[in-house]
Formats: structure tokens, C-alpha cells, sequence
């Protein structure tokens, strides 16, 4: 087992925190990992991706090799597209409709999504809306990586065992309120893909 | 024990706090940043007392990293490789005063210049310095050479060096610990005079490092960190450093290198495996994520002996970091590459954040200066660099730390009058308080905007040196109290703002304008905090 992961966003979204529930759901399963991330500078708004590997073997690169990306993780449409060339042909991509414009240059959404569904293979899906149906617009990153988690290759239980442990000490309401997300994002997926 | 997930940095603290380690020293710098922070926010290290307080520059925390060695105590510094020019002089007299207690320097360098001006590589340093050098090759390893690091260093009696670079630094993964070590008891040098560098006692002891350089050859030698792999094809013979080992096994089923490999992460360079390597092959790939050292040592001025491939011929690119990619390429091994990135994508660099005081501090010093034209204003290593970019535009040099003041002074000597000098409160303590003296004593004709937002924010928010001191520092100094300016960087004082920055840029000497209003970043997590502390109150 084997899934190179690329998440990608804007400065402050908070794809760490997709990668945490990732990476405490693959050490729970006894698998190997690594994660790139990118501090600093970038972290001001600026366009920030970090390159997540889970394997069954050992890891050698903290780099995904080009052109061998299992899966795009996005939390903004347009970032979804910045790591094509990274992108295996089987690979999927996962993103987010909603842009975060904060660039003069911002081009059309229509647009973006017309480049999306030119790939081979993809889920779009409108993660706030699903997420605020769920209760909080907070809780949108556990509906991208719900509907990331039919590709990864990983137990939903230890996703949601992940999720309980990383939003511990936050109050039940919080850890059901992103289970419930979680859920509602892989559902969405599973219909989709 | 379980596996602890950690980032580069924080095996490396982690390591530190294990290995018996009684004080660390930095100044926040990408990405060495999160090794101090791991330490501050370790529960361990609070029990075991480890001193763990961020210094001014990282020129006071090598100097005090090497009084706690001279005590007998186990210290680490940490920096930036930039940072380690700031420390230069100190780092290496120590490596002519040796250590007592074991004495760890890490400096973490940049290669592709993520977040720095230079891609400049710290092994010279190591080497200038004559001390061992550490490279790990992963996280473990790294967590490894600490515990190793502190070791040598008290068996050689040498300050020894870290080097780590960015994707080391900031990538996480599992790590198994060592067993934990006491940390050192008081313990004076046995020489009470090895510390004291006049030229009598300097010269004694720079023969004793002279002579150390075999000791240093012979731990590299029998070295873990050092492995040579023996393999059939040996047209080409490969020579991998650091984080480069990885990058190279990546691109092969079973990370099985059809090629000798020799894997170094210890320095001096282990020559007797060089040579064995040398003489087994046809010819020789040099693979390092920085300066083509090794490349250039092997190759010699004249390079009239076997074919020596790397950064030098091409067959790697001369900068920027290495990948596996680059890796595959330098080896005639065809990789894939997916798609081009669809035109419709567009960049999107870093920003000031919304609602960040330094916009309107630049926008009001924009206005105030549209009359004397662009062109003159100096600024320095911050947040506040990012306003060199659309749309502000204001600034035209960010050079090194502290360089905004005295560059200012030096263009206002030859005549560009008025100048401007634009420093954060923390590079402001780091490196431009001298500058600044230097201008008052010159009586020289700029203003210089201190940019007070109360914290190191470029690196995540920090404690800033400078809290609560810059106008008594700038009083201090000399400027004339008429001529400090404390002033709320709000949209609603725009045309207040841009009339004493205007009245200041025409007054002939020193004036000091402080643009004072917190980092919203460290503002919305202190009110995050607060909300929290509330909600978990009982209420009664």
C-alpha cells in the first residue's frame, strides 16, 4: 500500500489539519509516513501545498517524485490545478468549488471548473455548503477530506478515530459536528466518483 | 518506546532535551524556527529546567550557547543559515577556543531560497571553522546526531555543526527515542586559560585544532553516518549528502542502487571511502543539496583526472535544491511528468495580511514621499518586506539584518536626501540599534519608520526583543525626543500619519517615527485564547 498525497490551498485555510487527521489515521494502521510542509513566508496568503506519503514500506524522499501524485487534496478550486504536473494519469483530484480570491488576477470560476473536469479524473463539490448543512462553514476541510478518503486507501474508522483524538478536548459537539462532516463529504464522494 | 511524530526541527529539540542538553540559544529564523519552540513548549524540558529564552541576535545566543559550554554544560544553538553570518565571529573563535561541555550549532539552510536572500551553504562554514559537520540524511537520523553530536563534542573538546536544510527541517515523520542522559553537573574548563584568545594563548590553541584534524578524519572514517554500498555497475560511482541519499534510493525499486554508493553525513569528508569509490569507477556523480563542495574538492583546479559529474558540468542544475526528479534526470532514468500547469492558473504570492498595520504605515509614507519621487527608501528582513510587491511598491532594498538604517545613511552621504529607513522592532534589536548610533553621531538626514507591531512576525509571532523598549533605546542613542514619533498605523489617521512623516522627511538629522499597532496574526490568537478561557469558565 502506497498513496502519495499532494494538499494544496491559500496561506491560513489550514490544510495542516487535513494532514494531521491523515497522518494520525496512517500511524494508527502501522504504516510509514512522511510530510512536507511549508512554513514561513508562503504562509501569508501566499499559495502552500505539502506533500503527504503513507506507505506500507519504508519512505525514502520527503518529496513525491514528479508525475507520481496518487491523489490532489484542494481546499480552493484554482490551487487544485497549480500540481497537474505532479499528477500520476490514475491520479485523482479533490477540491473545494468555493475560490479564495485575493489576487487582482483572479479568473473566472466557470472557468477553473471547465479546466477541472477536463482531467480524467475528479470530485468537485461545494464543501461550505455541505459543511454549514452539517452545522459549522468551520468544519468544510473534514468534508474535502471525507471526500478524499475513498482514495486513500485507509479505514474511515481510524479517519474518525483520528478526528476524535486530534479534536480532543474540544467538546463532543465539535469532534460530531466533524465526524458528521467527514461522513457527509465520503457520501458525497461515493456517489460522484 | 512509541514513535513520536516529529518535524526535522522538533526531532532535533526533542533530541536535545533527551540528550541531556541544559540550555538552548536562537533567534527565530526559517526554518530553523520550531527547534526553540518545541523546547518552550516542552513539559520535559520545563521539569528538567532547561533554559529556553530567545536571544537578540544570533550573534548573544552562539556567544552565550558557548558560556553554558564553558561552564560544563550541555548547550545547542540554532539559526538560519544567514544567521550564522550574524554569528560568525563567534562561531569560529570557538572552534578555536573548543568547547568543555558539549556545544551543537545548527543552522538550517535554504536551498531554492523558500524564504531567504541566499541559498548560501554552512558546510564551508564547518569547514572554514575546521570543526565536524552532521548532515543528516531524515529525520532520525538528525534526532540521532544530536545525541552523537553532543558526544563528540565532549570527547573532541569542539563546538560540532548541524546542518539541516528546509525539507529536513519541515518534514514530519515517526521517530524513535533514545534512552535519556542526565544532564551535565557545573564542571569549570581544566584549563582556566583555553578560553582566553589573546594571540599567545590563541596560537597554542589553533595548533591544538590543527592537530584535532586528524582525530576529526578518524571519527568520520568509522562513522555510521558515513556507509558505503557496494554494487556491480561501476561505470558511474555515486556520492550522495545529506537529504541527497534520499532522492537518489527514491528512484529505484526496492531504494537498491545499481551503482556504488558512498552516503556521507559526517565531515571531514571520509577520504579513505572516497578513494575506494574513486578507484572502483569509471567515473564519479556528486549529488548535494547546496554547493557543489565535495564536487569542486574532488575535480581540483586543473580536473585532470576521472570524470567528476554534478552542479559543475551541467549534469545537475547550479542552484536550488535537488528532487527526485533532478535526481532521475542526472541519471538518464526516464520519469514522468503529468500535465502542464493550465494557463488559467495564476500566481499567488505572499501578501501582508488583511488588516495588518505595515499597509497603512507604507501607505501613508508613500504619500508623504510622492514629492521628492521614488527611489529612497531602505528596508530591511520582515513581514514588511512584502511591500516591495503590488501594490504598495515602497521599498527598494531588503539586504540583511539591520542593512535599512545604515544603507540609508550611506545613500544620504552621497547626496540622496531625504532617506528613509523602514526596520521592524525586532531586526531593529537584531541589528540596527548600532546603525543607528552610527547616524546620530553622523547627524545624518533620514527618518527611519520603526515598525513596532510587537512581535517577530515573519517567523509566526515570536517575543520580540524590543517590547517595550524601542523609544527609550532610540532616547537613549541620542535622537531627540522632538524628533520620535509614536503613531497608530489606522486607515482613520491616514492624513495625521502622512503629515508627520512629511514634517520629519524634511528635517536636516535623525528622526524616529513608530508605527505602533500589534500583528493582527498574534492579536487574533490572543483573543482566540481569551474566548476559550471564557467558555471554559464555570459561571456562577
Amino acid at each position: 500500500m502506497k498513496k502519495d498525497i499532494i494538499l494544496a490551498g491559500v496561506g491560513g485555510q489550514g490544510i495542516l489539519s487535513i494532514a494531521a487527521c491523515i497522518g494520525m489515521a496512517a500511524l494508527d494502521e502501522g504504516l510509514f509516513l512522511k510530510q512536507a510542509e511549508v512554513h514561513g513566508m508562503s504562509q501569508r496568503g501566499g499559495a502552500v501545498q505539502s506533500h503527504l506519503r503513507i506507505s506500507s514500506e519504508e519512505i525514502a524522499s520527503d518529496l513525491i517524485p514528479e508525475g507520481k501524485v496518487d491523489l490532489i487534496i484542494a481546499v480552493e478550486p484554482m490551487e487544485s490545478l497549480r500540481y497537474i504536473p505532479m499528477l500520476h494519469p490514475t491520479g485523482w483530484i479533490i477540491t473545494s468549488i468555493t475560490p479564495f480570491n485575493n489576487i487582482p488576477d483572479y479568473p473566472d470560476i466557470e472557468l477553473i471548473l471547465k479546466e477541472i473536469w477536463k482531467q480524467p479524473h475528479y470530485v468537485t463539490l461545494d464543501a461550505d455548503t455541505v459543511a454549514k448543512d452539517c452545522g459549522s462553514i468551520k468544519a468544510a476541510n473534514m468534508v474535502i477530506l471525507g471526500a478524499a478518503s475513498p482514495f486513500l486507501g485507509l479505514k474511515p474508522g481510524s479517519i474518525e478515530n483520528a478526528i476524535r483524538k486530534i479534536f480532543d478536548g474540544k467538546g463532543e459537539d465539535v469532534i460530531l459536528l466533524n465526524i458528521k462532516a467527514l461522513q457527509h463529504g465520503r457520501a458525497f464522494a461515493l456517489k460522484n466518483m | 518506546m512509541e514513535k513520536l511524530l516529529l518535524l526535522g526541527d522538533e526531532a532535533i529539540a526533542q533530541a536535545a532535551i533527551d540528550a541531556g542538553m541544559s540550555g538552548i540559544y536562537a533567534y527565530p529564523g526559517t526554518p530553523s524556527t520550531e527547534i526553540m519552540e518545541y523546547v518552550q513548549a516542552s513539559p520535559e524540558a520545563k521539569m528538567h529546567h532547561i533554559r529556553s529564552l530567545w536571544s537578540a541576535n544570533e550573534k548573544t545566543a552562539m556567544e552565550t550557547a558557548l558560556g553554558m559550554s564553558y561552564a560544563g554544560k550541555r548547550a545547542m544553538v540554532c539559526m538560519k543559515h544567514v544567521g550564522l553570518n550574524v554569528a560568525a565571529d563567534a562561531f569560529i573563535n570557538a572552534a578555536i577556543t573548543g568547547a568543555n561541555g558539549g556545544l551543537i550549532v545548527v543552522s538550517a539552510d535554504d536551498p531554492s531560497m523558500h524564504s531567504s536572500q541566499n541559498e548560501q551553504d554552512s558546510r564551508f562554514y564547518g569547514k572554514f571553522a575546521l570543526i565536524p559537520i552532521l548532515e543528516p540524511a531524515n529525520q532520525q537520523e538528525a534526532y540521532d546526531m544530536v545525541h552523537y553530536g553532543f558526544q563528540l563534542s565532549e570527547d573532541l573538546h569542539v563546538p560540532v555543526l548541524l546542518r539541516i536544510t528546509t525539507r529536513l527541517a519541515h518534514s514530519r515523520t515517526g521517530i524513535q527515542r533514545l534512552e535519556r542522559r542526565d544532564q551535565n553537573t557545573l564542571r569549570l574548563p581544566s584549563n582556566l586559560k583555553q578560553f582566553i584568545l589573546l594571540p599567545s594563548i590563541a596560537r597554542k590553541q589553533y595548533r591544538e585544532l590543527l592537530t584535532k584534524q586528524s582525530h576529526f578524519e578518524a571519527a568520520s572514517d568509522i562513522s555510521d553516518f558515513n556507509r558505503y554500498y557496494d554494487h556491480a555497475d561501476k561505470k558511474t560511482g555515486i556520492i550522495a549528502c545529506g537529504l541527497a541519499f534520499n532522492y537518489l534510493i527514491e528512484n529505484f525499486p526496492g531504494h537498491v542502487v545499481p551503482h556504488p554508493v558512498l552516503k556521507i553525513g559526517q565531515y571531514p569528508v571520509p577520504r579513505d571511502a572516497v578513494n575506494l569509490l574513486y578507484e572502483s569507477c569509471e567515473e564519479i556523480l556528486v549529488l548535494e543539496d547546496g554547493y557543489p563542495i565535495i564536487e569542486e574538492l574532488l575535480k581540483g583546479m586543473l580536473n585532470k583526472g576521472k570524470k567528476i559529474k554534478g552542479r559543475l558540468d551541467g549534469t545537475l542544475p547550479r542552484d536550488g535544491e535537488l528532487s527526485p526528479a533532478i535526481v532521475s534526470e542526472a541519471l538518464g532514468i526516464p520519469h514522468f511528468r503529468g500535465n502542464e500547469v493550465p494557463s488559467i492558473v495564476k500566481n499567488r504570492p505572499p501578501r501582508l495580511c488583511d488588516g495588518c498595520g505595515h499597509n497603512d504605515a507604507f501607505l501613508a509614507l508613500n504619500e508623504a514621499l510622492e514629492m521628492y519621487g521614488r527611489g529612497r527608501v531602505f528596508s530591511d528582513i520582515g513581514c514588511y518586506t512584502l511591500s516591495a510587491l503590488e501594490p504598495l511598491e515602497s521599498i527598494n532594498s531588503c539586504v540583511d539584518m539591520g542593512a535599512s538604517i545604515t544603507m540609508a545613511i550611506g545613500a544620504a552621504d552621497a547626496g540622496l536626501v531625504p532617506a528613509v529607513a523602514a526596520i521592524g522592532d525586532s531586526t531593529f534589536t537584531h541589528s540596527g540599534i548600532t546603525g543607528l548610533l552610527d547616524a546620530i553621531n553622523n547627524n545624518s538626514p533620514i527618518t527611519v519608520l520603526i515598525l513596532d507591531n510587537s512581535t517577530t512576525g515573519m517567523t509566526g509571532g515570536q517575543t520580540s526583543s524590543a517590547y517595550g523598549k524601542v523609544e527609550d533605546i532610540c532616547r537613549g542613542l541620542g535622537v531627540s525626543d522632538d524628533h520620535i514619533h509614536i503613531i497608530k498605523p489606522l486607515r482613520k489617521h491616514h492624513e495625521e500619519n502622512m503629515a508627520i512623516i512629511q514634517k520629519e522627511l524634511a528635517y536636516n538629522g535623525v528622526s524616529v517615527i513608530i508605527p505602533r499597532r500589534e500583528c493582527i496574526q498574534t492579536l487574533n490568537r490572543k483573543m482566540r485564547q481569551k474566548a476559550k478561557v471564557k467558555s471554559m469558565e464555570v459561571p456562577s
